[in-house]
């Protein structure tokens, strides 16, 4: 049976390739970006630093890499094996160069002469902050406040511009008590509503749960939801459904300082959260309701991206 | 603690349910999640309660109220058949 949305996300892709938006690399859910998509997302971008600045969070800017120590401690293998990926690399001698020629030579699987490096790639921005945060002992009373960007991977090659495998996300990040979390998350979802508002797109905000693997992950998933840990902010962009998730609001309870031993400030563990926005979409969101043309954009958005 | 279900369910929870408590401090109707049963631990005992019953839980029990008391694994597995004296 055929996506019912598919035709849908493969015409709004070839409108954002034709108009030059984005670039085709002949990969699903791989694009290269031009320079007006890059104005329009520095704008989303910025827009989202100005809401968040006036918390002064403590800026991090970390590679699209972590250890791969970092995401097996993390739970991401246990919970998303199905999303992760890691970098793997060369590693062997002459042989192993001969036996790599002999392969690429025969157009044969090459795969086998790679090797784990002990990289992985980010699967969130926020996964910088936390072993960072750990290492600094005890958190101070007021907790931490990170501002992270950095680009994301998730396997999940689509044909929906919107799902793409490789992607950035602009984050903020709360360590400290539940009270100072509950706070965190209550400011941002008033925040995130107002700045997309102003951008003059529709949307809503709803109770979500992540893509937790498998049957056992339909327990977790079912519990994330049953406990309101994780909201969304959708809009609609290929089609009024499926929405897609702009923003998303995740409360992890202890699980993260647990991972990484934050021990706060009473000496207990530290409790995490976090608010990221997904910048690819929210231009692409702005690109299909107001056109393929920024600069016809109304001047209200216009001035809220800086454009 | 004599239903022998019941025995059997709190044989697997000690072995997988990573409490705090040792289970013999658990009723059968204390709340596992209030006892340290995490989500992780939930998912554990998930698993090693459908390899101890030989059963494999559908969708609709796929919840983290089905874990929540030694009362509520046993109300779920008899409505997939499991009985009493299967022990």
């Amino acid at each position: 049976m055929t996506d019912p949305a598919a035709s849908a996300y493969r015409r709004f892709r070839d409108e954002l390739l034709h108009h030059g938006l984005l670039i085709s690399m002949g990969v699903d859910g791989l694009f290269g970006r031009s320079g007006g998509f890059e104005r329009v997302l520095e704008g989303v971008n910025a827009a989202i630093g100005a809401v968040g600045d006036v918390d002064r969070p403590e800026v991090m800017r970390f590679p699209p890499g972590i250890g791969s120590l970092q995401l097996e401690q993390s739970g991401y293998l246990r919970n998303f094996p199905h999303l992760a990926g890691t970098v793997a690399s060369f590693s062997g001698g002459d042989d192993d160069h001969r036996a790599l020629l002999d392969s690429l030579s025969k157009g044969e699987d090459w795969s086998g002469t790679q090797r784990p490096t002990g990289v992985a790639l980010t699967p969130a921005a926020c996964y910088g902050a936390y072993p960072v945060v750990a290492a600094r002992g005890r958190l101070p009373e007021a907790g931490a406040l990170v501002d992270v960007y950095t680009w994301c991977f998730r396997h999940e090659p689509s044909i929906d511009p919107a799902r793409m495998q490789m992607f950035r996300q602009r984050e903020h990040v709360r360590i400290g008590s539940p009270a100072q979390i509950a706070t965190f998350r209550e400011t941002w979802l008033e925040r995130a509503r107002s700045l997309v508002e102003s951008l003059g797109l529709p949307m809503a905000i709803e109770v979500a749960n992540d893509p937790f693997f498998g049957r056992v992950g339909r327990i977790l998933a079912n519990s994330q939801r049953e406990r309101s840990l994780k909201f969304e902010l959708l809009v609609p962009i290929v089609a009024e459904a499926p929405r897609t998730a702009c923003v998303s609001f995740n409360d992890h309870r202890d699980l993260f300082g647990r991972a990484w031993a934050i021990e706060a400030q009473d000496g207990g563990v530290a409790h995490t959260a976090c608010v990221g926005f997904g910048v690819e979409r929210l231009t692409l969101a702005l690109l299909r309701h107001h056109g393929f043309v920024p600069g016809d954009w109304p001047a209200g958005v216009r001035h809220v991206l800086g454009l | 603690m004599s239903d022998p279900l019941k025995v059997r369910i709190r044989t697997v929870l000690k072995t997988a349910g990573s409490l705090q408590q040792g289970v013999e401090a658990i009723r059968d109707d204390s709340d596992l999640h209030a006892a340290g049963l995490t989500s992780h631990a939930t998912v554990s005992l998930m698993l090693a309660l459908e390899e101890a019953f030989d059963i494999e839980f559908p969708d609709r029990l796929l919840r983290r109220k089905t874990f929540s008391s030694i009362d509520a694994i046993a109300e779920a597995l008899a409505e997939i058949g499991v009985r009493d004296e299967a022990a």
